[in-house]
């Protein structure tokens, strides 16, 4: 009876939802909606919950990092987890510390979850829910927004509001759109014969299943690699085919590429272990099933002019006309592995979410501001937004797109709130200083290299600066409307770069002479280094001296000095600076007066005068004005 | 600089590159062919012409007509035309029938045959336009083969003219070459006189070693007087070639001294336009006649080095130091010109001449590569920056920071709670002044040993940056003293062990210190109250105020809270108050000031009530009359923007000086300047501070007037004068009435940077490879096709700049990793061979 009611009370419940869907309902309203609840997803809600602002996030799955739980398949992560670095300083050790996401809270650091340097996406997932419920980031679960519109409207922040509906037909109104879907449409590549191929999401993990099998694995990326490191013992070998060559991530310095970790194939394959790597183009394939269900592997070209009526022994395989073509052998297998792609399908076309261009057409298209470029007011931030530094920098991943999401927000509190780009102002004598910190520990800037730059902001008469971290630096020529900062007396922009030449696929990174050393040869560094689009010393030197033999001082005296901020030092760092030449010891000539009292005063003048500076006789070059 | 002068060099060779070019591709047509009848017809008077005569190409011949054809294109530069006859087969006339026509050309000057050259003698272009010009120039280049004929050419030009003699190994050479074109050139303006003999070379006094390389010298003879002298000679200190012979005879040409009356910075002469420095010196009508001999006898030593005017200083408005006798001024752009005071001529000359070898040193590139780099490592090992330097010299050392407790994030707030009061100090270890501030704290430390309710700590914020940034640390270093309730002030002074110690001591009673009793006021007046700073020498400062000042009283404590850690201020407002304020003869508000306990007590009416003006007041009053200057104390007296009146001593002042000196100050309270005294050897700064008025040390004690504020002027108190008020009085009205000149005048000039800065993006511009046909065509062409006209500007001449070389040195990286050196070296010269082939 008790289990009749419970269900009555479900059917109602349903049906209560169906009826509010159907009739039009008022549209929940909130200022920022996020979809996905993601890494970067919570990422953002963390930024704009601590601001205070009125947001929500929709997560179709019932726990946040839905996508952790089930990828990758073989659950090893390769982003490191690197528990010490021997430094205590917070912001340096997040430069080795690809899982965490930002906040305040010390307990959300992911070196707690595992001891892994690879850590177990399991971590991940349970890093995920602790971070949304430690922090108490505001995640609808369970809903999965199917469908985004616009409706216009003056009043909106950007001229129209979002439009969000879920799969109960639920709608939602929000002023700005947070996109934080990552990619994860499963890559497909439509041939004869792909009916046979498995896809890395559903294949089987267990090794057992490969035993004794034949192989081909389409696609070049890590998860292909992944997936042929885990049966790699077991089968009679693996061949993988990809259009482009393979990209190894420690010659590229993109950590998107193969990672040195999934790469034991590489091996096998350069030590004539039987495995092999092939150059193709897969829209080019064909695979047709025998009777024994071995699959050949053959040309779409064979296939197009054959006899359809005909069987499997009609058909033309490659071998049939070439002696030594290299997938001669049937498979048993045939596993896709060709990556994710973003979900464009909920939104509506006037938004105009387009994919980009290239290789970059899995991502939609944004601006270096994230901000989509069809619609104002929606941004894209986490995984999908990675068409900003695609195959550059880290913007794709965890440890990249924690700092761009930050960017993102402060992007927004400034356009929504007035809440102008955080800035410390610093007195110009901790100009080197506040960029040696920065370049000492800094992560966004060491995560995010060529992307996201540090701005100084000199202000009038460059006695004081203003200091920004993390500004995109793609959009550097919009600062002072993104910023709600002014620059009018020039600026200084650092930012981290690698060398020019010194990384791609085909270099040979371990050249002899590759590091650089001396100051001259600075714009040659090949490593990540910060590259300051202006430079301005400011040398210290002894204020006094030049206070009583200069009309003008220098900066640096009118700065520390003249206001009582000098810096005196001990006898024993002065005596350094007097032996390395910096510094006149004037304490020396003392001997001379330390002679005692009843010397000769004529003999006293004389002894001091050759000893200061030698006379030459030569009249006529030395003025007569010295006798006065 | 030499950077932007490769680029313009590069845009030079450019250019001739393109006129070349297309000289080139008109070459085919320079050469005629013509008939005999036609050639002879078009002979016109006066107009040259090489011809050579063919029936038809024997093929011995191809080579030589090829080298022909080329050199017409030189030649037609010096109006000579170059003909290939074609004789017809039948033609025996005077060049065609010959037999041995065919292997000569014929040069005519109209229709005048003027020489017969053999074809091997014509080997290639430099000797085909040498010898041509050789045999045009008959009068304007002698050719002479004794010692004798040259000394006879040299004795019938003095007074007349000048000459130019050329030593080359054999003629047709490129050396002849240049020398002939030079003599096209120069032939009507001075004598050319040619030998292939090296003895005379010897002769003429050059007994060097390379004797057998070309040499040209020019001979000074058209100012020369005695007969029986030789000509004064410059020799040309580079190869011969067109470019270098047309600069020298340049030089050589210009005036030997340059009298100007403008700004140096203004001047520009043909050396400075040639590239070489310019020496200026400096003169004045008392002593001009000796300055001109000077000037002259230098520039006799740097003719051709370096240019020399003679600057006359009461022409030109200058701001220099009066003791500065020398200018110089180099050819790059935006360098100021530097005024030195130099002793001997020899200085001048070496000046110029060490520069000049610096620069050879870069022209030879490969082989004193090495001792550049040596001389680059050098200045990178010691650091720029006094204070990074020292404090990395002195790293190994370790500090005894075991008196400072080391707080961390974590500790942090809990420290904060233990003691009476916690001071940290905020740094920063990578960083030089964190470094050596923190060697200055543990001193302090050492004062403060065993004061109870202080706890010295400190935070680096490399490793904690999250307290740092909390706690508002927008310097390194920073000093803070957190109180037990919360309060915290920051430390803004001086970063000397006294001053911090100072600072914390005062920070420890309330400020301003209300006191209550009428005898704790006096005790405090006397430097016994409060006890915690009995021990502690400092001057004290007593508000008095009436229950009805009460605006007055709330400035004074917010004046206190600015100042706190700075002065001693404490203050008293109970009833009796009157009775204070009776005592030192004050009426409230008022301050008593307690210098040196209590000896003295000073009373100030209060008459401004902002808080602003208290602050003002306070720090004014407590500056002393009469006050020894030290580094730390400096700063407090320049802010008065006063003239200085500095006695300068050479230990304690002596009773009488300072006497008299007091009385100066005292009794003209408000006066317009700071009346100060400098032990030196408290401050032996201070003798840096007299050699940089005087050139030499003055005898001590000296009394020194300097206003740094206008105009900088620094005077000498005659030494012959007893230091007596009245004295100085009188002689600091003299001053003012500009009688007395001032001994120095201190520099207006502006700061730049201590060194250059790198130009990466230079740098960066100058290793993009170029495209290879630019170079090849540089180094080919420049030499041969120089058209002499175009080289009549000044700024063709340059030396070749070892553009190549230049870019492979910053294009190799890592160079300077010591220790491979020699590895990288070798690398590097493999590279450079690749790149030749």
């Amino acid at each position: 009876m008790a289990l009749a009611g419970c269900g009555m009370l479900l059917g109602l419940a349903l049906h209560f939802g169906s009826l509010r869907g159907a009739s039009g309902a008022p549209s929940l309203y909130h200022d920022y909606c996020i979809i996905g609840a993601g890494p970067s997803g919570l990422q953002a809600a963390y930024f704009l919950q601590r601001a205070g602002r009125d947001y929500v996030v929709f997560e179709r799955s019932h726990a946040p990092g839905s996508f952790f739980a089930l990828y990758p398949r073989h659950r090893k992560l390769i982003s490191i987890n690197k528990r010490y670095t021997g430094k205590s300083n917070s912001e340096f050790n997040l430069r080795h510390d690809w899982n965490s996401l930002l906040s305040h809270d010390r307990r959300l650091l992911f070196r707690r979850y595992s001891r892994d340097f690879f850590p177990d996406a399991d971590a991940m997932v349970r890093y995920l829910e602790d971070f949304a419920s430690l922090l108490k980031l505001r995640v609808q679960y369970n809903t999965a927004v199917v469908h985004v519109m616009l409706e216009r409207d003056s009043q909106a922040w950007n001229g129209h509001y979002f439009l969000l509906t879920d799969q109960d037909r639920q709608n939602y109104k929000c002023s700005s759109l947070l996109v934080a879907t990552g990619t994860w449409v499963p890559n497909v590549v439509n041939f004869p014969g792909s009916e046979y191929v498995e896809g890395y999401e559903t294949v089987s993990i267990n090794p057992e299943d490969f035993a004794g099998q034949t192989v081909l694995i389409l696609g070049r990326g890590n998860s292909a690699f992944e997936t042929a490191e885990n049966i790699l013992g077991v089968t009679n070998f693996i061949h993988m085919v990809s259009r482009s060559r393979v990209r190894l991530s420690w010659a590229t310095h993109y950590v998107g590429d193969l990672r040195a970790i999934n790469n034991g194939l590489l091996d096998t394959y350069q030590l004539k272990s039987l495995d092999g790597l092939l150059e193709g183009d897969l829209e080019d394939l064909a695979i047709v099933k025998d009777k024994k269900g071995k699959l050949h592997i053959t040309l779409r070209f064979y296939l197009e002019n054959r006899n359809t009526s005909a069987g499997i022994d009609s058909i033309t395989l490659p071998q049939d006309e070439l002696d030594n073509f290299a997938t001669r052998a049937p498979y048993d297998r045939v596993i896709r592995c060709l990556g994710w792609k973003f979900d464009f399908s909920i939104y509506n076309r006037s938004l105009g979410l387009m994919a980009g261009k290239g290789n970059k057409k899995k991502y939609p298209q944004i601006k270096p501001s994230y901000e989509s470029k069809g619609t104002r007011g929606l941004f894209v931030i986490g995984t999908a937004s990675h068409s900003v530094d695609f195959r550059k920098s880290a913007g794709g991943f965890i440890h990249g797109f924690r700092y761009t999401t930050r960017a993102v927000h402060r992007l927004l509190e400034n356009r929504h709130h007035g809440v102008p780009w955080p800035s410390t102002v610093y007195p110009i004598t901790q100009l080197t200083n506040s960029i040696i910190k920065r370049v000492n520990e800094a992560s966004g800037l060491y995560q995010m290299f060529g992307v996201l730059a540090d701005i100084i902001l000199l202000r009038e008469n460059a006695t004081t600066f203003e200091y920004l971290e993390e500004y995109p630096v793609g959009v550097l020529a919009e600062l002072e409307g993104q910023t709600g900062r002014k620059a009018p007396n020039g600026l200084f922009v650092v930012i981290m770069e690698y060398g020019r030449n010194f990384s791609g696929a085909d270099k040979d990174v371990f050249y002899y002479n590759r590091a650089v050393g001396e100051a001259q040869h600075a714009w040659q560094s090949n490593f990540l280094h910060p590259v300051i689009y202006y430079y301005k010393r400011l040398p210290k030197e002894s204020c006094f001296l030049f206070a009583f033999t200069r009309q003008k001082l220098p900066p640096f005296c009118r700065q520390g000095y003249m206001r009582m901020q000098g810096l005196v030092g001990s006898e024993r760092l002065r005596h350094h600076a007097v032996e390395a030449g910096l510094l006149e010891d004037y304490t020396l000539t003392d001997f001379l007066g330390d002679r005692p009292p009843d010397s000769h005063e004529g003999s006293q003048d004389h002894l001091l005068r050759d000893h200061a500076i030698p006379v030459h006789p030569l009249q006529h070059l030395v003025t007569a004005k010295d006798e006065l | 600089m030499s950077a932007r002068k490769d680029r313009w060099v590069f845009s030079f060779f450019f250019l001739l590159f393109c006129a070349s070019s297309i000289r080139m591709q008109g070459s085919a047509r320079l050469l005629q062919e013509l008939s005999p009848q036609e050639y002879f017809s078009s002979l016109q008077a006066g107009r040259a012409s090489l011809a050579y005569f063919s029936h038809n190409v024997s093929p011995g011949a191809q080579p030589f007509l090829e080298q022909i054809e080329n050199s017409a294109e030189a030649l037609q530069d010096y109006g000579i035309s170059v003909v290939k006859v074609n004789c017809p087969k039948e033609d025996v006339s005077r060049y065609c029938g010959e037999e041995n026509a065919l292997r000569k050309a014929y040069l005519f000057r109209g229709n005048m045959l003027i020489r017969e050259f053999p074809t091997d003698a014509l080997f290639d272009v430099d000797s085909i336009v040498a010898n041509v010009l050789f045999a045009l120039l008959f009068n304007e280049v002698k050719y002479v083969e004794t010692l004798a004929d040259l000394q006879n050419i040299e004795n019938a030009l003095k007074g007349r003219s000048n000459m130019v003699f050329a030593y080359v190994p054999a003629t047709g050479t490129a050396e002849h070459r240049a020398v002939m074109e030079a003599a096209f050139v120069y032939g009507t303006v001075h004598q050319f006189v040619l030998t292939t003999e090296a003895t005379l070379l010897k002769d003429t006094g050059n007994d060097e070693s390379d004797v057998l390389s070309a040499r040209l010298l020019f001979c000074h003879c058209q100012q020369a007087t005695d007969l029986a002298q030789p000509c004064r000679r410059t020799a040309m200190g580079q190869t011969l070639t067109m470019l270098n012979i047309h600069r020298h005879l340049k030089l050589m040409g210009a005036p030997l001294v340059t009298e100007v009356a403008e700004d140096p910075e203004k001047v520009s002469t043909v050396h400075l336009q040639l590239g070489l420095p310019l020496v200026f010196i400096l003169s004045q009508k008392e002593t001009y006649e000796a300055d001109r001999r000077t000037a002259e006898f230098v520039a006799w030593q740097l003719l051709g080095k370096a240019g020399v005017a003679l600057l006359s200083r009461d022409l030109v408005d200058l701001n220099i130091l009066l003791r500065s006798n020398v200018a110089l001024k180099t050819p790059d752009e935006g360098e100021p010109v530097k005024y030195l005071v130099l002793e001997d001529t020899d200085e001048v000359i070496t000046l110029v001449e060490d520069k000049n070898k610096v620069e050879q040193i870069q022209e030879d590139e490969e082989e004193n590569e090495e001792d550049e780099d040596e001389k680059e490592n050098n200045n990178q090992d010691v650091q720029d920056d006094q204070v990074v330097e020292a404090v990395s010299r002195d790293k190994k050392r370790e500090l005894p920071l075991e008196q400072i407790l080391v707080l961390t994030e974590e500790t942090f707030h809990s420290a904060l709670l233990e003691t009476a009061r916690t001071v940290v100090l905020f740094y920063a270890s990578w960083e030089a002044v964190s470094l050596a501030v923190l060697r200055s704290y543990t001193e302090v430390a050492d004062h403060l040993k065993g004061t109870r309710g202080i706890l010295l700590s400190r935070v680096n914020c490399w490793d904690w940056p999250g307290v740092c940034t909390k706690e508002n640390v927008t310097q390194f270093p920073t000093m803070k003293i957190y109180e037990k309730g919360g309060r915290s002030v920051m430390y803004n002074g001086m970063w000397g062990t006294e001053e911090l110690t100072s600072f914390i001591m005062l920070n420890q009673v309330s400020c301003p210190l209300r006191l209550a009793t009428i005898d704790e006021a006096e005790g405090y007046l006397r430097g016994e109250f409060p006890p915690e700073l009995s021990s502690y020498h400092h001057t004290s400062l007593l508000g008095v105020f009436s229950t009805a000042t009460s605006e007055a009283r709330e400035a004074f404590e917010e004046a206190g809270n600015l100042l706190s850690g700075h002065v001693m201020m404490g203050m008293y407002f109970e009833d009796d108050a009157l009775a204070l304020s009776r005592k030192y003869a004050v009426s409230p508000p008022a301050l008593l000031l307690a210098r040196s306990r209590g000896q003295s007590v000073e009373g100030i009416a209060l008459s401004k009530e902002s808080v602003q003006d208290m602050v003002q007041i306070i720090r004014y009053e407590l500056l002393d009359v009469f006050p020894e200057i030290t580094v730390q104390n400096l700063p407090r007296y320049l802010q008065l923007r006063k003239p200085f009146l500095i006695f300068f001593s050479d230990g304690d002042l002596g009773q009488m000086e300072s006497k008299e000196m007091l009385k100066l100050a005292k009794e003209r309270p408000q006066q317009a300047f700071v009346a100060c005294w400098l032990n030196l050897k408290k401050t032996p700064v201070g003798r840096g501070v007299l050699k940089a008025y005087f050139a030499t040390m003055p005898s001590l004690p000296v009394l020194i007037w300097v206003n740094l504020h206008a105009g900088g002027h620094v005077f000498k108190f005659p030494s012959e004068l007893s230091i007596t008020e009245m004295n100085i009085l009188s002689w600091l009205e003299k001053l003012k009435a500009g009688l007395e000149i001032p001994s120095s005048t201190l520099s207006e000039e502006d700061w730049k940077p201590p060194l250059p800065a790198y130009d990466f993006l230079q740098m960066m511009e100058m290793a993009v490879p170029e495209p290879p046909l630019r170079t090849s065509h540089r180094h080919r062409d420049v030499p041969q096709q120089h058209p002499p006209e175009s080289s009549g500007g000044d700024t063709g001449v340059q030396e070749e700049p070892p553009q190549d070389s230049k870019a492979e040195k910053v294009g190799s990286p890592g160079r300077d990793l010591r220790g491979t050196a020699p590895r990288l070296a070798a690398r590097e010269k493999q590279g450079k061979r690749h790149s030749e082939l």
